[in-house]
């Protein structure tokens, strides 16, 4: 009878460890592949000068400019919308079903196919608003996506911070708005930045709802306003594999392009975590 | 006036607050409003069942049928390995490694969960592909199974996840109740653990269902493109968001094609609607269950 049990055990945790191992492996082969590949094609010249020769030699730069001119657009106007509901959530504490009816928009939000978001651009801003294709219609709707994601960090810092030091500010006279934006901002704030800038990384690397509402595959030069197309490096890939006349060549831009935007994502979440875990050690120590 | 100015803060911090559900509402009369013409030169019937999609042949054909059963088959087959993958992680990370793992793990999972869909779909379409096609000996690499591969790869970390916060729910004295009657770890796990969380594990694999049979890049890149309707796990495949990332560039604006598109992303965001609720009415029994709801 023990023995049956520690058998069964066994198994079972034998499996579960060839869960995390295939999980880790998987993984760690994509990284791999990406980051040899991708590290052989980097240099000087593919960092900083724009595609020659019909997309099979130069550099990638107007699509790395490109990635942070939307990114930064996107959380523009995506965190001064996140911080106040977030605020209303948190600070002012509205009706129960104010509550429910925002947290299932949030939630639902979150859930919409990221090409829908791409539609929905291309009918509103694009095309009703007449933006055009460009930075502005592709930043919008990467804002809107955005939306949730930075809602529910902010959400998560304002609730971090003690009821105590809400209650001392108000009982020493501030005001609601006072407590608001001379404590509790200022205390939440490094928690706030935390998730904003993993929000960054995702935003950056989204496509589907640049595809027609920002990106371009080629354009001379960099953009000079809001109104303009764009090169950017996940669009960029994706036109690489699957236009243009010389796969090999620009499958080997493509490996460069998809380490460039990797290690631009992974960087700045892995900055956030290593705040984020200092500011606990530091909250509980 | 100081009071009136704190009205003030207060109803505009409470007007921006609705701007998801504003867009939320905005999301869904654009598609609505794109999508209706398209249903007054098709029944809803026929383009739901409709067998051909030649969207561009005169007369066109616009039966999507094709194209839901090629996104339902790659999620089900990414769930087939995002499931067991990323449940089996949780189980791993919460129950039985070590703090020091957990430390590694937990973080080294939550950044994989970020990495972007398209290196995914490029590492499908420039490695796994051409590696699938010589193992077995296929004519095209790009088709469902690769799609299945990838997408489920893409998934695991997310549903990873969000399973192990429903795990790490579970109240430690559940834990200590079950050993003090004498039941080994793995008891504990399968019979007290895993029905406990059970709930909040569901939640993680229809968020991971909703995520998959949304993606785009992914599909877009390794599926295929073949708006055919499948007869193996070998065939190239159109799932229903490759079609709209694919074409849209190409439809002309007001046209019937361009409405078809915004036909099949509302029955895209159908779909994840009704995921996204059944997902929410589920966690909210769980943190019922667990004496976790304020």
């Amino acid at each position: 009878m023990k023995k049956k049990r520690d058998l069964e055990q066994f198994l079972g945790f034998g499996i579960l460890f060839l869960c995390v191992g295939a999980t880790l492996f998987f993984l760690a082969a994509i990284l791999f592949f990406v980051a040899v590949k991708g590290i052989s094609v980097i240099n000087w010249e593919f960092l900083t000068q724009g595609p020659r020769n019909g997309m099979t030699a130069g550099g990638v730069a107007p699509a790395i400019v490109g990635t942070l001119y939307l990114t930064l657009g996107a959380i523009l106007f995506a965190f001064p919308l996140g911080l106040a509901c977030a605020i209303y959530l948190c600070e002012y504490s509205p009706k129960g079903w104010v509550i429910n009816l925002i947290r299932i928009s949030i939630n639902n939000l979150a859930g919409v196919p990221s090409v829908v978001f791409g539609l929905f651009g291309l009918a509103v801003f694009v095309k009703y608003f007449g933006f055009g294709v460009s930075i502005l219609s592709g930043s919008l709707t990467l804002g809107i996506l955005s939306l949730p994601v930075i809602i529910s960090a902010t959400q998560e810092a304002l609730l971090s911070v003690p009821q105590s030091l809400r209650e001392a500010s108000l009982a020493v006279g501030a005001t609601k708005w006072q407590t608001i934006h001379r404590i509790v901002l200022p205390t939440a704030m490094p928690g706030i930045l935390t998730g904003v800038i993993l929000s960054i990384g995702r935003i950056a690397g989204e496509t589907a709802p640049i595809l027609f509402t920002a990106a371009t595959f080629y354009k001379k030069g960099y953009p000079n306003s809001i109104f303009s197309e764009v090169m950017v490096l996940p669009y960029h890939i994706y036109a690489l594999m699957t236009e243009g006349a010389h796969p090999e060549k620009q499958t080997a831009i493509a490996y460069g392009c998809s380490f460039i935007l990797l290690c631009m994502v992974l960087l700045v979440s892995l900055a956030a975590i290593v705040i984020r875990q200092k500011q606990r050690s530091l909250a509980h120590g | 006036m100081v009071k009136i100015k704190e009205k003030i803060y207060q109803w505009i911090f409470g007007v921006l607050a609705f701007a998801s559900l504003f867009f939320l509402v905005g999301i869904m009369i654009v598609l609505f409003r794109e999508a209706l013409p398209i249903f007054k030169k098709v029944s809803l019937i026929h383009f739901l069942g409709g067998q051909y999609w030649y969207p561009t042949y005169d007369p066109p054909e616009f039966g999507i049928f094709p194209l839901i059963l090629a996104s339902f088959w790659v999620c089900l087959g990414a769930m087939a390995v995002c499931v067991p993958l990323g449940v089996g992680s949780a189980l791993y990370i919460n129950e039985l490694a070590s703090v020091r793992q957990k430390a590694i793990l937990k973080p080294a999972i939550e950044i994989l969960a970020g990495v972007p869909s398209i290196v995914y779909g490029f590492f499908g379409m420039a490695v796994m592909a051409p590696l699938l096609q010589n193992l077995f000996h296929l004519s095209i690499g790009l088709c469902l199974f690769s799609a299945s591969l990838t997408l489920g790869i893409m998934a695991t970390p997310t549903v990873c996840s969000i399973a192990e916060d429903a795990l790490s729910y579970v109240p430690n004295t559940f834990r200590e109740a079950s050993f003090a009657v004498g039941a080994s770890r793995w008891q504990t796990l399968t019979r007290v653990i895993i029905p406990a969380a059970g709930s909040g594990i569901s939640t993680a694999i229809i968020l991971g269902m909703s995520r998959a049979i949304g993606e785009t890049m992914t599909v877009l890149m390794v599926a295929g493109g073949a708006a055919v309707i499948p007869k193996s796990l070998f065939d190239p495949v159109r799932p229903m968001t490759s079609a709209i990332a694919a074409e849209m560039g190409e439809a002309p604006m007001g046209s019937d094609h361009y409405h078809a598109l915004f036909a099949i992303a509302l029955i895209l965001f159908l779909i994840t609607f009704v995921f996204n609720i059944i997902a929410e009415i589920i966690s909210r029994r769980f943190r019922v269950k667990l004496g976790l709801a304020g």
